[in-house]
C-alpha cells in the first residue's frame, strides 16, 4: 500500500468489493490526495450513494454516512446546514444522482449549497448487473434496453449548470491528476460545486456496451472520445459530434452560496448559525 | 443557544403550534419539511420561530429529501425534525428504516388524516397507527406517542426528542387533524432544559455500534469531532462496517434494533388511568378519542356503571403488562379508534381471551361522540 493509501484508507472496509480495473479506485485516490493537499482530513463529511460508486466514501478513514439510492444530496443537506463549517463531499452514481434522485440533484444545485458532488458515469448501472441508466449512450444495448436503448442520454454537466450548479467539471477516470486538482478546487469553491468523471467499469459497460472488458482498452477509447475545453474551442460542430468536453465546463464566483444566503437572513443572530 | 423559560407561560394554541413549541423546548434546532394538510402550520410556525435562534428550517422538495435532510442532520450534531401526514409520511418510509437501522435520533410528526391515498386530507383518521410501527421493510422497532390535546402535543413532542436521544431511534409523534387544529390551553412549564446529547463515555478505541448490556449504544458523537465514523444502512459490526457475509452478526444486530425498544418498554410506558380501582368496563383508547372516552366514562359512574379509563400516550411498544393486567380485573375493554379497528387486535393479542374486548371504530373523519362510547358502556351492563 503506497504512503496516502496506508494514511488514509478505512482498513477494516477492506477488501474493496470492486471489481479489477474499475475506474472508482481511481477516484478514490484522486479525492484522497485532494483532501491531503487541503490539509481538511477531519473537517470533511464523505457521503455516498448506494451502487458500485458509492462505495467510495466507505473505503476513506474520515466521518462517511453511505446513504440510500440516490438520496445523497438531502442526507448532505442536513450535514451541511446543521454546521456550515464541515466540507460535504458527495460520491453518486450517475443512475444515483440522474435517475432516481434527479429531483434532489436539480433543487440542491438550484439552491447552490456549499458542497462538493463527484458523479461516476460508467453510464450504466453497474452495481445491480448492467442496465439501462439515465446516461446509457442511444441505442445501447443493456440488460434492460435488449433491443437497444429507445432513449437519449442526459448531459449531467449542462444539467448541473442549468439547474443552479456555480461550478462545473467534467474528467475521466484516465485524467488522474486534473481530477483531482479539480476535486481541491471544487472543494473550496463556495458553491455547489459539481464533478461528472466519465469511468470505466469494464464488467458491466465494458462488456455490454463496448464489447471488451479490458480496462487499458476502455481507458483509450475514454481519451480517445475527450476533447478539452480549450481545444474544443478551434474545433467545429462535427469534430466535436459524440466527444465528451473535459476540463472546468462552468465557474460562477459570484453568487452567493445557500447557507450564506440562510443565515443572513436570518433573525437577530446577525448571521451566526447555532453553535 | 439556550432556550430555557424560567416561568411558567399559559397560551392558546392548536395542536400542531404545541408541537412546535414542544420541539423548540426540547432543543430542536433543524427542521426539514414540505406542506401537506393537516400537518402544515408545524412547517410554517418553524420557519419563522428557528431562525431567530439560530436553527434551520428547509423546505425540500419532497418528504423523502426532508426525511433525510432530518437524518443528515441529527448525525451533524442537531436534534432534528420533520412532519408531515400520510402521503408523505408513506414517501418518508425509506428513510425512516434507514433512520432506525442506523439509530439516528429524530422526531417524526405524523399529523393523521384519514383514509388510504390522498384520502380525505383535512379530517382526522388514525389509520398510521400500524405503519408508524411497521411501514418500513424489515425488522425493527420504534416509539410512538400519541398526544389527546394540545397539551399533551407538547408535552410528548418535549419527550419524544427525550426518547429519541435515550434510544437513538426515530420516534413518531402521532397526531390528527383534530388534535393538530383545536386550540386550547397550554401550560408551558418554567425551567424546561432542551434535551442533550450524551457523548461517548469512551474516545480512544471507540466503536460507534458497540451496545451495552442494556442494548444502547455509548452516546452518539456527530460528525467532525474526531471519531472517523462510519455510518451505513447495511447490517454492520460494531465499528460500522457491512456485515452482510457474517450471519450472526446480522442476526445479532436485528434483534438488538428490537430489543433495545421492545426490551425497555416498562421505562418507556406512559399511560392516565382513572376509575381502574373498581372498574368493570374499561375503554382503553389513545389520540383524539380520548376525549370522548374521559366524558364518556364519567357519565357512565354517574349512572352506576362502574366504567374505568385507560389512555395510552405511548402507543408503541404497546403496554402489554398494563393491559394483560386489565383483563384480570375487568370483564370488557373498549376500544374506540379512527379506523377499522388496528389496535384493538394488539388488546386482543394481548388479553389472549381472558376478558371480552369490544371493537369502536369509526371512519369517515368524525370523532366519536360520548354518547356512542356511552352506549356501548351501557350496552352490556352485567348484574
Ligand atoms: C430504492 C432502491 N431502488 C433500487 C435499488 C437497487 N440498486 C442498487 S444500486 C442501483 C444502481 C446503481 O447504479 P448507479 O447509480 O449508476 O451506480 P453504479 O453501480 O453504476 O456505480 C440500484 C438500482 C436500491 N438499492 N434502492
Ligand atoms: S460493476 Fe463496473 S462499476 Fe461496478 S465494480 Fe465492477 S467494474 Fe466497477
Ligand atoms: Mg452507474
Amino acid at each position: 500500500m503506497n504512503p496516502i493509501g496506508e494514511k488514509y484508507l478505512r482498513k477494516k472496509a477492506l477488501p474493496f468489493l470492486w471489481c479489477p480495473g474499475c475506474g472508482n479506485g481511481t477516484i478514490l485516490g484522486a479525492t484522497v490526495r485532494a483532501i491531503e493537499s487541503l490539509g481538511i482530513r477531519e473537517d470533511v463529511a464523505l457521503v455516498g450513494g448506494i451502487g458500485c460508486s458509492g462505495w467510495i466514501p466507505v473505503y476513506i478513514d474520515a466521518d462517511t454516512l453511505h446513504s440510500l439510492h440516490g438520496r445523497t444530496l438531502p442526507f448532505a443537506t442536513g450535514l451541511k446546514m446543521s454546521n456550515p463549517k464541515r466540507k460535504v463531499i458527495v460520491f453518486t452514481g450517475d443512475g444515483d444522482c440522474l435517475g432516481i434522485g434527479g429531483n434532489h440533484f436539480i433543487h440542491t444545485a438550484r439552491r447552490n449549497l456549499d458542497i462538493t458532488v463527484i458523479m461516476v458515469n460508467n453510464q450504466i448501472y453497474g452495481m445491480t448487473g448492467g442496465q439501462v441508466a439515465p446516461t446509457t449512450p442511444l441505442k445501447a444495448k443493456t440488460k434492460t434496453s435488449f433491443y437497444g436503448n429507445p432513449e437519449d442520454p442526459f448531459d449531467a454537466c449542462e444539467l448541473a449548470k442549468v439547474a443552479g450548479a456555480t461550478y462545473v467539471a467534467r474528467w475521466t477516470a484516465a485524467h488522474a491528476l486534473s481530477l483531482s486538482r479539480s476535486i481541491a478546487e471544487a472543494i473550496t469553491h463556495e458553491g455547489f460545486a459539481f464533478i461528472e468523471v466519465i469511468a470505466q467499469c469494464p464488467t458491466q459497460a465494458g462488456r455490454i456496451i463496448y464489447g471488451t472488458a479490458d480496462p487499458a482498452r476502455l481507458l483509450d477509447t475514454l481519451k480517445a472520445q475527450t476533447v478539452s475545453v480549450k481545444s474544443a474551442s478551434k474545433l467545429d460542430a462535427e469534430a466535436l459530434q459524440g466527444k465528451w468536453l473535459i476540463g472546468t465546463l462552468h465557474h460562477d464566483k459570484g453568487k452567493t452560496e445557500f447557507s450564506r444566503s440562510y443565515f443572513g437572513m436570518a433573525g437577530p443572530r446577525g448571521g451566526k448559525p447555532a453553535a | 443557544m439556550n432556550h430555557e423559560k424560567s416561568i411558567t407561560e399559559i397560551k392558546i394554541l392548536q395542536g400542531n403550534e404545541a408541537v412546535v413549541e414542544g420541539a423548540l423546548a426540547a432543543g430542536c434546532r433543524y427542521f426539514a419539511g414540505y406542506p401537506i394538510t393537516p400537518a402544515t402550520e408545524i412547517a410554517e410556525l418553524m420557519s419563522e420561530r428557528l431562525p431567530p435562534l439560530g436553527g434551520v428550517f428547509m423546505q425540500m422538495e419532497d418528504e423523502i429529501a426532508s426525511i433525510c435532510a432530518t437524518i443528515g442532520a441529527a448525525f451533524g450534531g442537531a436534534l432534528a425534525c420533520t412532519a408531515s401526514s400520510g402521503p408523505g409520511i408513506s414517501l418518508m418510509q425509506e428513510g425512516i428504516g434507514y433512520a432506525a437501522e442506523t439509530e439516528a435520533p429524530i422526531v417524526v410528526v405524523n399529523v393523521m388524516r384519514g383514509g388510504p391515498s390522498t384520502g380525505m386530507p383535512t379530517a382526522a383518521g388514525q389509520q398510521d397507527i400500524i405503519q408508524a410501527r411497521a411501514g418500513s421493510h424489515g425488522d425493527y422497532e420504534i416509539i410512538a406517542l400519541m398526544p389527546s390535546s394540545s397539551q399533551e402535543a407538547f408535552e410528548l413532542t418535549y419527550r419524544a426528542f427525550a426518547l429519541a436521544q435515550h434510544y437513538r431511534v426515530p420516534v413518531y409523534v402521532l397526531s390528527d387533524e383534530i388534535i393538530g387544529h383545536t386550540r386550547e390551553k397550554v401550560r408551558i412549564p418554567g425551567g424546561l432544559r432542551p434535551i442533550e446529547r450524551k457523548h461517548p463515555r469512551e474516545r480512544e478505541n471507540y466503536l460507534p455500534y458497540k451496545a451495552g448490556a442494556d442494548d444502547l449504544l455509548d452516546g452518539m458523537p456527530a460528525f467532525n469531532e474526531g471519531y472517523r465514523l462510519l455510518i451505513d444502512g447495511q447490517l454492520h459490526s460494531e465499528d460500522g462496517n457491512r456485515a452482510g457475509h457474517l450471519p450472526d452478526v446480522c442476526a445479532q444486530l436485528t434483534e438488538r434494533l428490537c430489543r433495545k425498544i421492545t426490551g425497555h418498554r416498562e421505562e418507556i410506558y406512559d399511560l392516565e388511568t382513572h376509575f381502574l380501582d373498581d372498574a368493570e368496563r374499561v375503554v382503553v383508547c389513545f389520540g383524539s378519542p380520548a376525549r370522548p372516552a374521559l366524558r364518556a366514562v364519567k357519565d357512565a359512574r354517574d349512572r352506576g356503571v362502574r366504567a374505568g379509563y385507560m389512555k395510552i400516550r405511548t402507543i408503541w411498544p404497546f403496554p402489554e403488562e398494563a393491559i394483560a393486567a386489565l383483563a384480570g380485573k375487568a370483564r370488557t375493554l373498549i376500544v374506540p379508534e379512527l379506523n377499522v379497528g388496528r389496535v384493538v387486535q394488539e388488546v386482543r393479542r394481548v388479553t389472549a381471551g381472558r376478558t371480552e374486548v369490544v371493537s369502536l371504530p369509526k371512519l369517515g373523519g368524525l370523532l366519536h361522540t360520548p354518547d356512542e362510547i356511552l352506549a356501548e358502556l351501557m350496552k352490556r351492563r352485567r348484574p
